[in-house]
C-alpha cells in the first residue's frame, strides 16, 4: 500500500500543520544483501547501490533515464495504444484490476518507458522495463512499446539501448504475451537492419520470455553486478533436477563466465561505458568523418574514469 | 486397447463390454452381433458428445495423450528419403529436436520437430520433448541451411517447453530460443509450423514463428502450462483446470484471436484413436499451406511473415 502512504498521508499532514512536509516516510533503507541500513539521501546519491556491499538494488524507469541521458534530460514518447485485457483474464483477481492498481502505483501505463535524448553527445533512444510495474512483465503494450522504440531509433538514426528487468511474459495476456517474443525480435531486427547499434543492459531480474527474446539479442550485452539473468525460474529448475543450485547460478557474473554477456558493469560506470560503446560503434573515425576528432576526446575522458574504480566495485560485489 | 483419460471413463466401460462380448463369442456359440452394434453406436454417440465439447483442461489432456502421433510418426509417414541431420556444431546433438532433409510430396524440404517419445525409453532419449540450447541451435542451423538451398521448412511442435535445467541455463537457453525466433523471422523460404500436441511457451514459438501456423483440433498452445500458471497466479497447482480455461489455449480460441491460421480437424475421439487418419489429413493441410507460397519471392516471404506478427498487436483495437 505504498501509494496510500505517498499520496494520502502528505495531505493529512498538511491539515495537521505541515512542519514535517519535507521528511519522507522511509529515512532508512535496509540493504537486502548485507542488511546494513542506508540513509535515503545516500541511496539516491549512490544510484541505489549499497555503499556497504555494492549490492545493486532495482532502479525505477525515471531514475534510470535520468542517470543515463546527458544532464538527465530526455523526452518520453507515448507508446501506441494496445488492447487492454485481451482475454478478460481473471485469476484470484481481475487482470483489469491488477492493471489499474499498477498504473496508480507507477504513474505509467505499462512496464516499458521509451525516451530519447543525448548520450555522451550522441542521440540515443532508451527503453526501460520497470520491475515495479507488474514485475516488468511483457504483454502487448511492452511489445508495442519496443516496436515504437525501434522505429524511433531508425527514424533518428540513433542506437537503441534497452534496460531489461522482468520476470517474463505477462501470463494474464496468455498467448498474446507469447507472441511478443516474436514481435520484439522484429523490433530488434529493424534496428539491426538499419545498421544501428542495439545494446542491452540486463538488470535484476531478466528471465522468461523477456530473456528469450529481445533481451538476449543485443549486439552488446551488459549486465549489472549480481543481476539474476536466465530463462527458467530457480524454483522450477530446483523442482526439475531436485538438487540445490550451484553458488552464483544465473547471476550476471555467472553469465559472463559462461560467455553469455560481454561485461558486468557497475552502475556508476554504466553511463560512461554506454557513451563510449555507442561512440565507438557510431563514429568510426577515418578521414571522411568530420566528427571524428571530437568524439575521440570524449572517448579518452570516458576511458580514464571507469578503469580502476569499476573493477574495485565489481570485485566487491562478486565476493 | 486404448489408454483412457479420466473423463473417458463411460466410454472405457462401454468398450470394455464390447471387448467382453467378443471374448465370449469367441469361446461360445452366442450370437452377439446385434448387441455389439448397439453398444458401438452408444460408444460413437458418447465419443461425439464428449469430444464436441471438451473443456480446455480436457483438451490439455488429449493434447498430451501418450498415444497421440508424435513428430516421428508424421515424419516417417510424410517424408520420403528422410535424412536425419544431427548436432549444433558447437556442443552436442539434442534428441529432443529432430530434423533433416527429405521429400514431401515430391519437393525437397527441411523438417524439424520436437519429439516427446512414445515409450519410456524413447521419452528419456528425447528428454520428453524438452530441448536444451543445443537443440534450438541445431534448429537454427538447419533452418539457415534450408534458406541457403531454398528448401521450404516444416516444423512440428509438441513440447511442454524448453528444458529448465542447470546445464541448459549455463549454455544460454534464453539466447538459444531468442536466436531461433530471429532465425525463423529471417528466412526467405516458406516456414510452415504445425502445433501437433502441446505448444509449450518459448520452446514452441522458437520453432513456430511461421508464415502459416496450423494447429490440430485438440492441440494447445500457451505462454505457460496451466499447472505453472495456476501455481503462480492462483498459488496452487490444483487450479490448473481454471488456469487452462482462463488462458484460452485451445486451437479454437487461437483461431479467433488470429494467432494461428488453420485448425485441422481430428478424427472423432481424438488423434490418438485414428492415427493414420490424422496423419493423412495433416499431410494434406501442410501441402495446401506450402502450395500457397509456391513461386513467392524470398523477400516477400520474409516480409509477409513479419507483417503477420506485427499486425497481431492491433487485434482487439477498434
Amino acid at each position: 500500500m505504498n501509494w496510500l502512504k505517498n499520496i494520502v498521508r502528505p495531505k493529512l499532514r498538511e491539515l495537521v500543520g505541515g512542519q514535517k512536509k519535507d521528511v519522507p516516510d522511509n529515512l532508512w533503507h535496509k540493504c537486502r544483501d548485507c542488511s546494513q541500513m542506508i540513509f535515503h539521501r545516500e541511496l539516491e546519491k549512490n544510484q541505489h547501490v549499497c555503499q556497504h556491499c555494492g549490492h545493486h538494488m532495482r532502479l525505477g524507469a525515471v531514475a534510470r533515464l535520468k542517470s543515463i541521458f546527458d544532464d538527465g534530460a530526455y523526452t518520453t514518447i507515448n507508446p501506441p495504444d494496445s488492447p487492454p485485457d485481451p482475454l478478460k483474464f481473471k485469476d484470484i483477481k481481475r487482470y483489469s484490476d491488477r492493471l489499474k492498481d499498477a498504473r496508480s502505483k507507477n504513474d505509467t501505463d505499462d512496464a516499458l518507458t521509451v525516451a530519447h535524448g543525448q548520450l555522451g553527445g550522441n542521440p540515443a533512444v532508451i527503453a526501460v522495463l520497470d520491475f515495479a510495474f507488474m514485475g516488468g512483465s511483457m504483454g502487448i503494450a511492452v511489445g508495442e512499446g519496443l516496436l515504437a522504440a525501434g522505429q524511433l531509433a531508425v527514424e533518428k538514426g540513433a542506437p537503441l539501448v534497452v534496460f531489461s528487468s522482468s520476470g517474463g511474459a505477462r501470463m494474464q495476456e496468455g498467448i498474446h504475451s507469447l507472441m511478443q517474443l516474436a514481435r520484439t525480435t522484429i523490433a530488434v531486427d529493424d534496428v539491426r537492419e538499419a545498421g544501428l547499434p542495439y545494446i542491452v543492459v540486463l538488470t535484476d531480474p531478466t528471465t522468461g520470455g523477456v530473456s528469450a527474446s529481445f533481451a538476449m539479442l543485443g549486439d552488446i550485452a551488459i549486465a549489472e553486478p549480481g543481476a539474476i539473468i536466465g530463462f527458467a525460474g530457480q524454483r522450477v529448475i530446483e523442482q526439475t533436477i531436485r538438487e540445490t543450485l550451484p553458488e552464483g547460478f544465473q547471476r550476471a557474473e555467472y553469465l559472463h563466465e559462461h560467455g553469455m554477456v560481454d561485461m558486468v558493469c557497475h552502475r556508476h560506470e554504466l553511463r560512461d561505458t554506454l557513451a563510449r560503446v555507442i561512440d565507438l560503434l557510431m563514429n568510426k573515425g577515418g578521414t571522411d568523418d568530420e566528427d571524428a576528432s571530437l568524439p575521440a576526446v570524449v572517448d579518452a575522458a570516458a576511458l580514464e574514469g571507469p578503469a580502476d574504480s569499476a573493477d574495485a566495485d565489481a570485485g566487491e560485489t562478486a565476493a | 486397447m486404448h489408454n483412457y483419460l479420466d473423463f473417458e471413463k463411460p466410454i472405457a466401460e462401454l468398450e470394455g463390454k464390447i471387448e467382453e462380448l467378443r471374448h465370449l463369442s469367441g469361446s461360445g456359440e452366442v450370437n452377439i452381433a446385434d448387441e455389439v452394434t448397439k453398444l458401438q453406436a452408444k460408444v460413437d454417440k458418447l465419443l461425439a458428445q464428449t469430444y464436441s465439447k471438451l473443456t480446455p483442461w480436457q483438451k490439455t489432456q488429449v493434447a498430451r495423450h501418450h498415444d497421440r502421433p508424435h513428430a516421428v510418426d508424421y515424419i516417417s509417414a510424410w517424408i520420403e528419403d528422410f535424412t536425419p541431420l544431427a548436432g549444433d556444431r558447437a556442443f552436442a546433438e539434442d534428441q529432443a529436436i529432430l530434423g533433416g532433409i527429405g521429400r514431401f510430396r515430391g519437393r525437397s524440404v527441411m523438417v524439424i520437430g520436437t519429439e516427446k517419445g512414445a515409450d519410456t525409453e524413447a521419452r528419456v532419449k528425447h528428454n520428453f520433448g524438452m530441448a536444451r540450447p543445443e537443440g534450438y541451435r541445431k534448429a537454427q542451423r538447419l533452418m539457415t541451411m534450408a534458406d541457403h538451398f531454398g528448401l521450404p521448412v516444416i516444423t512440428l511442435v509438441d513440447t511442454p517447453g524448453a528444458y529448465p535445467g542447470v546445464d541448459a541455463e549455463a549454455r544460454g537457453q534464453a539466447e538459444a530460443i531468442a536466436r531461433s525466433i530471429e532465425t525463423c523471422l529471417a528466412l526467405k523460404v516458406p516456414l510452415i509450423s504445425v502445433i501437433i500436441g502441446e505448444g509449450g511457451s518459448g520452446g514452441a514459438i522458437a520453432l513456430a514463428t511461421a508464415n502459416t501456423v496450423l494447429m490440430l483440433e485438440h492441440a494447445i498452445y500457451s505462454v505457460i502450462s496451466p499447472e505453472g500458471c495456476a501455481s503462480i497466479l492462483w498459488r496452487s497447482g490444483d487450479m490448473a483446470q481454471d488456469a487452462a480455461a482462463a488462458m484460452r489455449l485451445t486451437a479454437q480460441d487461437l483461431m479467433e484471436f488470429g494467432i494461428i491460421d488453420v485448425v485441422v480437424p481430428e478424427p472423432m475421439g481424438g488423434a490418438h484413436r485414428e492415427r493414420d487418419i490424422v496423419i493423412d489429413a495433416l499431410e494434406d493441410a501442410v501441402d495446401e499451406a506450402l502450395n500457397a507460397f509456391q513461386g513467392m519471392e524470398g523477400a516477400m516471404l520474409k516480409a509477409s511473415r513479419r507483417d503477420k506478427y506485427l499486425a497481431m498487436g492491433k487485434t482487439g483495437l477498434a
